[in-house]
């Protein structure tokens, strides 16, 4: 049997979801339309909607579907450049944000706009008092990552959402990686935008979500990214995504029950894990192990090995994890949170992510340690640095 | 086997997964003639060979590598073109280029072309530290080297290394030599090298699992 323990980069449909989506396939109707085949499936797009809101402890107003994460931090993000400021709009975000921010962020640059990149302390964290000294009169935008996706370092939203309550800066937040791994209220969290994406929380690929505060009033403090339709109250064209807004829908309704308990759970097989490694193998480092992180990434420098020859062989004996190697990425620039907590770049060549998730189980630890154990010796034989 | 895609050929997955000739002892008491190592933990890439000499040719070759899948390959499949058939002359040996590797190992994705030129590196290396043992002249080493930017003395052999090392247009190898940036009289025959350099090793021999 295969081991994922790759849940950060993607997790399986929950089996609610799945049978969901299989009860749902003959609802082909067209949600616009006026005659009952659209309106049934209007009213369980309204549905999910809700549950969506629920589970992220928002008003159904203020979720918008879109089609990824990545679709929901474009649209934040862009809004600053087709806004049309009569001034340079100045944003601040850090560099340890998703390719879907940072690269943004620096198509913004090109066109003009000024950008402030945080770098994380040792910690991996951005604190609020560095947001606090970027802010410059033509701060537009802060734009923070709610969960680092490498190490799962959490940033202190709630607190630099209090920095910016009184001023007129909006707020956004990729939470892709922290919904449905920690309790998200975006009611308290004082964010005006937040992005997630629905494969990250056992729903299908494609499906995203985009939080709008106070979407009726504040509408035009963005932008649309897709023209063409009346969909998702005029601000978001396209036929819906039917599927994947019933599934994604379905998946909150089922992870409101279940995430108390699966945060403990997944908290208590990380920790396991871990402690096993520790035990089983010499010369590691558990990379944020002091910082607020997410309960089930664990992310371990092996010294003297490279990441992506773990994750190799590791896939080989049917384990699939992930490397913060830049060896694997094709880039040759290590990861600037693994440099930023240890800098130095062999903690970075020599780093894996084992992320878990809800299937993970006791069993999966003990083999996973098991063959790691004897890879890794393996690759140490290789290597020529003492 | 399933006919999932594999991140690199067979051959460098069988090299991967079942090394040859990797160095089993303490390097004190593998009596070795020649050493050479290159790369460091911090690149990602570390790579240490071994050569025994006999009658001026390469008799055993055994190796320790620190890197990816495909560093691992590389050094393991030179440990066994420089071995085979009673070994590899030290003449044949010191000129064996990034593509023989890359060739012997059915082709590398592009982002680890720069993987394989550590090897060959390592390798001559190893055969002028054999030489230095020996307290004699390199007959191969070629001291004749042309020099294409004068302004920064950067010869044709460095432009190639850049190259493979992942300089695959004219921006990167400006950013990371200068070369040009003074007189600019040898812009166009550097844009002219990185050309046919890049065509040699970034067009003609890469593995990729997605084409036909």
């Amino acid at each position: 049997m295969d081991i994922y323990l790759d849940n950060n980069a993607t997790t399986p449909l929950h089996p609610e979801v799945k049978k969901e989506i299989k009860n749902f396939l003959n609802n082909y109707g067209n949600p616009s339309s006026m005659h009952e085949t659209g309106r049934k499936v209007k009213s369980k797009i309204k549905k999910a909607r809700e549950n969506v809101a629920e589970f992220f402890d928002a008003p159904a107003n203020d979720i918008i579907f879109t089609a990824s994460g990545s679709e929901s931090n474009n649209t934040v993000l862009k809004s600053v450049l087709f806004n049309n400021y009569d001034f340079t709009p100045h944003i601040i975000t850090t560099n340890i944000e998703h390719p879907a921010v940072l690269e943004t962020a620096r198509f913004l640059e090109k066109n003009g706009i000024e950008v402030s990149y945080l770098n994380v302390n040792k910690d991996g964290v951005v604190t609020p008092e560095q947001v606090l000294k970027e802010i410059k009169d033509n701060t537009v935008l802060v734009s923070i990552m709610w969960a680092n996706n490498e190490i799962g370092t959490l940033q202190p939203i709630r607190e630099i959402g209090e920095i910016l309550e009184d001023k007129d800066i909006l707020f956004h937040s990729d939470a892709v990686q922290a919904a449905g791994k920690i309790k998200l209220s975006l009611r308290k969290s004082k964010l005006d935008f937040a992005s997630f994406s629905g494969h990250k929380i056992y729903a299908p690929k494609g499906i995203g979500v985009l939080y709008f505060k106070n979407f009726e009033k504040n509408k035009k403090t963005l932008v649309p990214l897709i023209h063409g339709g009346h969909q998702e109250k005029g601000f978001r064209a396209s036929t819906e995504n039917t599927i994947g807004i019933v599934a994604i829908g379905k998946a909150c309704e089922q992870l409101n029950k279940e995430i108390d308990d699966e945060i403990k759970r997944i908290k208590n097989l990380r920790d396991l894990f871990e402690k096993k490694v520790e035990k089983e193998i010499d010369d590691i480092i558990i990379n944020g192990k002091k910082a607020p992180r997410l309960p089930g990434t664990s992310n371990i420098t092996f010294k003297r090995v490279e990441g992506e020859s773990i994750l190799l062989r590791l896939d080989l004996n049917g384990i699939r994890v992930s490397t913060g190697s830049a060896c694997s990425t094709g880039s040759l620039d290590p990861s600037h949170v693994l440099m930023a907590i240890s800098n130095k770049a062999e903690v970075a060549h020599g780093s894996v992510r084992f992320t878990f998730g809800r299937e993970n189980t006791k069993k999966d630890v003990d083999r996973t340690v098991k063959i790691l154990k004897k890879e890794i010796n393996t690759l140490r034989k290789m290597s020529p640095i003492k | 086997m399933s006919d999932d895609l594999w991140v690199y050929s067979d051959k460098v997955k069988n090299h991967f997964t079942n090394p040859k000739n990797i160095l089993e002892v303490d390097e004190k008491e593998y009596d070795y003639d020649g050493k050479g190592q290159v790369g460091s933990p911090a690149c990602g890439d570390m790579m240490v060979v071994y050569i025994k000499v006999e009658n001026q040719k390469i008799k055993d070759f055994k190796w320790k590598t620190f890197g990816c899948a495909s560093a691992i390959a590389s050094t393991s499949v030179l440990s066994e073109m420089v071995t085979r058939n009673g070994g590899m002359s030290l003449e044949k040996a010191y000129e064996i280029t990034p593509e023989q590797i890359i060739e012997n190992l059915e082709g590398l994705p592009a982002n680890k072309i720069h993987c394989s030129v550590l090897g060959d590196k390592a390798l001559r290396a190893a055969i002028d530290d054999y030489f230095k043992k020996q307290e004699k002249k390199n007959p191969y080493k070629d001291e004749d080297v042309e020099i294409v930017c004068e302004c920064f003395n950067i010869s044709k052999e460095d432009i190639r290394m850049e190259v493979l090392e992942g300089a695959t247009n004219f921006s990167i190898l400006q950013a990371r030599t200068k070369i040009g940036t003074q007189c600019g009289k040898c812009i166009d025959k550097t844009k002219k090298l990185l050309k046919e350099y890049v065509d040699k090793y970034y067009k003609e021999k890469i593995y990729n699992p997605e084409k036909d």
